[in-house]
């Protein structure tokens, strides 16, 4: 069956057998975008957190029918080296990662946080980032978060000005 | 048959008219709790609660806001919870993992609506005859009559999940409720019609 959908602003069509098809197997093995990882296939983890629409979804339990007419961002579109969302700057000004393999996951998650919660508590944090880092970077993890929101919040009072 | 006799057989029918009256319903049909003096071996009002008391359907009806799964009626992994909107955190929520199907390889639930009752359907802990009297209660039901409460447990298709409940995450089937579907709905329909009696505890 063919699904049409748009990933990272260009819109793509993928003709595929089964439609129950993970979305995350979409991604990296069809659409060759490896930023998104594989952890446990069971939703269990995160690492294939992307966002669907804007909202956080587990990529490994979200059958591909579900993306028709709809938008998807992957880490990679997020933002780049020379652009990078505020989540990802706070990563790399607080060094979060260690082995790095679960942390696009924590990114796309946080990102969608802070959508919804631009100034999150500690508390809110805890509920609502409930990937799994093995190499337990929670505690740096917590620091970019914040470092984000302050981050995000100066983005978005900057193109305030600028848009007034 | 003599006069005193007759006498007595009316006035034994009376009091039996009487006693039977004050025992049923006077508001029949209408979505209220019904206790009677003595428990009524109602058979469909059983088969129905056994329905409503498996963890298909307890699981989802918390009474400490924090959804249940399994068999075991463990607390839900990873710390989530109802939330605001009974549908978990804001970022992280129902959606999150759970979308309108089961999904066959991961293991995760799904059907429309995915979602924990709302807060004033609290039925874990509570004995059956507590679940059902709640569940007439319109101050609990969501203020639903007794033709949409019917509706609501025959019809609604995140109730009738429960007898698609698909894999877990070891891709073991997971157990529906003790009672097949049509079964069920035979007596939920019998129940109601016989005017909703709930037995007192």
């Amino acid at each position: 069956m063919k699904i049409s959908f748009t990933i990272n602003g260009t819109a793509q069509s993928i003709e595929i057998a089964d439609e129950n098809t993970p979305l995350l197997w979409v991604v990296r093995d069809i659409l060759d975008l490896k930023g998104t990882k594989f952890g446990c296939g069971k939703a269990a983890c995160g690492a294939c957190t992307l966002h669907v629409g804007g909202e956080a979804v587990r990529s490994c339990s979200y059958a591909i029918k579900f993306v028709e007419g709809k938008e998807v961002t992957t880490i990679e579109g997020l933002g780049n080296e020379q652009n990078p969302h505020p989540v990802q700057q706070a990563w790399i000004e607080e060094v979060v990662p260690q082995c790095g393999y679960c942390q696009p996951g924590f990114m796309m998650a946080t990102a969608a946080l802070l959508n919804k919660v631009p100034n999150p508590t500690d508390e809110e944090i805890d509920q609502n980032i409930i990937n799994v880092c093995r190499c337990a970077t929670y505690y740096r993890m917590r620091k970019a978060i914040h470092k984000a929101a302050e981050l995000q919040a100066v983005m978005n009072a900057s193109t305030e000005t600028q848009t007034s | 048959m003599g006069k005193s006799a007759f006498g007595y057989m009316f006035f034994g029918f009376l009091l039996m008219g009487v006693v039977v009256a004050m025992s049923y319903p006077s508001t029949k049909g209408e979505n209220l709790s019904v206790l009677l003096d003595n428990p009524v071996e109602d058979e469909a009002y059983h088969k129905m609660m056994d329905v409503l008391m498996s963890p298909r359907c307890v699981n989802c009806h918390p009474s400490d806001n924090i959804p249940k799964q399994g068999d075991d009626r463990h607390p839900h992994y990873f710390g989530m919870a109802r939330g605001e909107n009974n549908l978990g955190y804001q970022a992280t929520n129902c959606t999150t993992c759970h979308q309108t199907e089961n999904n066959r390889y991961s293991g995760v639930p799904g059907a429309p609506e995915w979602s924990l009752a709302p807060d004033k359907m609290k039925w874990e802990g509570l004995t059956r005859n507590e679940i059902a009297r709640s569940m007439l209660n319109r101050q609990h039901n969501g203020d639903r009559s007794l033709t949409e409460l019917e509706h609501h447990l025959t019809e609604h298709e995140l109730v009738l999940w429960a007898w698609k409940p698909g894999v877990d995450a070891q891709g073991i089937p997971r157990e529906p409720p003790p009672v097949p579907l049509e079964e069920y709905r035979a007596a939920v329909k019998e129940w109601i019609e016989n005017g909703a009696i709930v037995p007192e505890d």
